[in-house]
């Protein structure tokens, strides 16, 4: 069986600069796979390359072994693919109401919608009490609920989350950690998760890799690379 | 379930509101300011009594400012949507109104000549007002998608001033080729608005009593047409961009190009739709135009298109509620330079000056105020 979502030999460049130099991963269905890496290591290029905002210059995306490369990034979310982009992409004047219509935008029944927009809320209940308020009056925390919720309104195959926890309070990052293992355990969301907070990141994952200056320097489970002596070192901070 | 709906009604009582508002409160600021320099200046005349010949002069002159005033506001809303969404001025948009104006007046010379402009009740005749303003919607807005396609699409993503060049290329291209157009079918390059209907006759308000003769203050049915037609074509926007699912993809767009394809947003489509409803309410200021003026010629976008460009700015661009409040004040500013200027100078500066006024307020506002009276952009809910 191939995998939910694989990347062969993925070269991807901004003008002249390489970023991604022959990167090769996969997502298997139900899974949370995390991507670590510092910055400036191609973290961000490599869902941007994913989710069809750029497009590799040689190498294949394929979603169930369906090749998805050169294909814009409306018809990549229609295939499935949820992007919950580095720092939130919340659309600041439009209502978290809206925000939330936007994320179900390819869909047309009024009930399903609402049925995914109950789910949402259920996760969470800030929301709900915030449906009116303009996106960019939020909280960075609240901020980035709404970008999951918006996603989430997609009903994606795979979700890629671009750094969920940067720049919030240690509790809310603890929030968005549960958050992540709840949708994994109880909607079956599979999960890319690029994070810098390699330790919180292998905690929740099952597998991992590590991305240097484009290139993939480990991978394994989350269990070996907690015990992996370069991982400590670098990314750990011990 | 029970989730808060966007309120239909709201969308469409809102704007009616800010349109009452900002027509009543610049219309009554304007007038306090001739009123006020009738005053000043009375001593200065002897051979007319200068705060009555205002007094006189101010209902037709506020109807006409609010009759420009609509028209410019309509035109203004296309420079602002395809600001709000690409930060790009589109200064073809002159030439897509100039289409406009020669597609209602066609279709009308083509009635004309088939008979059915004769013998027709007053209802038909409106219906083929509409028809004609429906007719430069249909053409400009078509228009308006090709040109973007052709002339705009390719140059996304390069510098600022590349795509602004070739606008001003457009803006040429569409003026010789209605040029080539007119003169090699029709023998010349002007056309008129045909003449039927009873829109000139006038419907008296109320009369004043000046010195014992008896003035009536009347409106044309022209204008009251021209302002209902218009009134529903900036409502029916503010409906569009507030309350249905496409406007919210514009909006969405406007805020946030790349977030928006993560939506499954087509950018691609909402950008064109964009240009489609501007290039639409260009159109039918187009046909407005051509009702109202008669005369049309390949060059009659230019200074209407430049004006209503000056209304953007001076309500904010980008911002809808700011095109209409620019637009209104524009139209109104302009009427009473039109009649009021010659009065008080004593000819000095006669209507033809009216124009420096919309320019002035341009480069006022450029150096004091960039972001307009009412700022914002227009991801912003009108
Ligand atoms: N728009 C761009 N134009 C040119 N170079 C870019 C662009 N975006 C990213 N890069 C370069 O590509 C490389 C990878 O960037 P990327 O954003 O993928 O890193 P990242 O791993 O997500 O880093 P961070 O953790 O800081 O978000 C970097 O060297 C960066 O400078
Ligand atoms: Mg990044």
């Amino acid at each position: 069986m191939s995998a939910l979502l694989e990347l062969r030999e993925v070269h991807t460049y901004y003008g002249q600069i390489h970023a991604l130099k022959g990167i090769s991963l996969e997502v298997n269905q139900g899974e949370i796979v995390t991507l670590i890496g510092s910055n400036g290591a191609g973290k961000s290029t490599t869902l941007r390359t994913i989710s069809g905002i750029l497009h590799p210059r040689r190498g294949e995306v394929l979603l169930q072994g369906k090749p998805m490369t050169n294909i814009p990034p409306h018809k990549v979310v229609e295939a499935g693919i949820g992007h919950v982009p580095e720092g939130r992409g919340v659309f600041p004047r439009l209502t978290v109401l809206e925000n939330l219509e936007m994320g179900a935008y390819l869909l047309r029944d009024k009930h399903e919608i609402a049925r995914r927009m109950e789910n949402v809320f259920t996760l969470f209940p800030r929301l709900r009490e915030r449906v009116r308020q303009p996106g960019g009056t939020l909280s960075g925390g609240e901020q980035q609920m709404l970008a999951i919720g918006r996603a989430l309104m997609q009903q994606p195959r795979i979700m890629l989350l671009d750094e969920p926890s940067m720049g919030l309070a240690p509790l809310l990052v603890e929030e968005i950690f549960n958050i992540i293992r709840r949708l994994n355990q109880e909607q079956g969301t599979t999960i890319l998760l690029v994070e810098q907070n390699a330790q919180a990141a292998l905690q929740v994952a099952n597998r991992a890799y590590v991305l240097e200056t484009g290139r993939i320097s480990i991978s394994g489970t989350a269990d070996e690379l907690l015990h992996d002596s370069r991982i400590i070192e670098a990314y750990l901070g011990l | 379930m029970n989730l808060p709906r966007t309120n239909a009604l709201e969308a469409v009582l809102r704007p009616l509101g800010q349109l009452l508002l900002f027509v009543t409160g610049s219309s009554v600021a304007v007038s306090l300011v001739v009123i006020a320099a009738a005053y000043l200046l009375r001593g200065t005349r002897t051979d007319m009594d200068l705060v009555q010949i205002t007094y006189v002069l101010l209902p037709q002159v506020l109807i006409d400012g609010i009759t420009l005033g609509f028209v410019y506001a309509t035109i203004a809303l296309g420079y602002t949507m395809v600001y709000g969404v690409l930060e790009f001025i589109n200064f073809a948009h002159g030439e897509i109104f100039m289409f406009g104006a020669f597609a209602g007046v066609e279709i009308l010379i083509f009635m004309r000549l088939r008979g059915m402009l004769t013998d027709i009740g007053d209802i038909t005749a409106l219906a083929y007002v509409v028809l004609a303003v429906l007719t430069g919607m249909v053409v400009s807005g078509l228009l308006a998608v090709s040109v973007e396609r052709v002339a705009y699409r390719p140059l996304r993503g390069s510098p600022r001033l590349i795509p602004l060049i070739s606008a001003i290329g457009v803006s040429f291209f569409l003026q010789d080729t209605m040029r080539f157009l007119q003169s090699s079918i029709n023998g010349d390059f002007y056309r008129s608005f045909p003449t039927f209907g009873p829109f000139t006759q006038r419907f008296t308000l109320f009369t004043v009593d000046l010195d014992g003769r008896a003035l009536d203050v009347a409106i044309q049915y022209k204008a009251i047409i021209m302002i209902v037609v218009a009134l529903m074509m900036l409502v029916g926007l503010n409906y569009l961009v507030n309350a249905t699912k496409v406007g919210k993809a514009i909006r969405a767009v406007a805020q946030d190009q790349r977030t928006a394809g993560l939506m499954g947003i087509n950018v691609n489509a909402i950008i064109a739709i964009t240009f489609l409803v501007g290039g639409a309410l260009g159109g039918a200021a187009g046909a407005l135009f051509a009702f109202r003026f008669t005369r049309v010629d390949p060059f009659v976008g230019f200074l209407p298109g430049l004006k209503a460009f000056t209304a953007a700015v001076l309500g904010g661009i980008g911002n809808i509620t700011g095109a209409m409040l620019g637009g209104i004040v524009l139209g109104l500013l302009e009427s009473f330079a039109a009649s009021y200027l010659s009065i008080f100078t004593r000819g000095a500066f006669g209507a033809e000056y009216k124009d420096i006024f919309a320019f002035a307020i341009l480069i006022a506002i450029l150096i004091f105020k960039p972001s307009g009276l009412l700022g914002q952009t227009v991801g912003q809910k009108a």
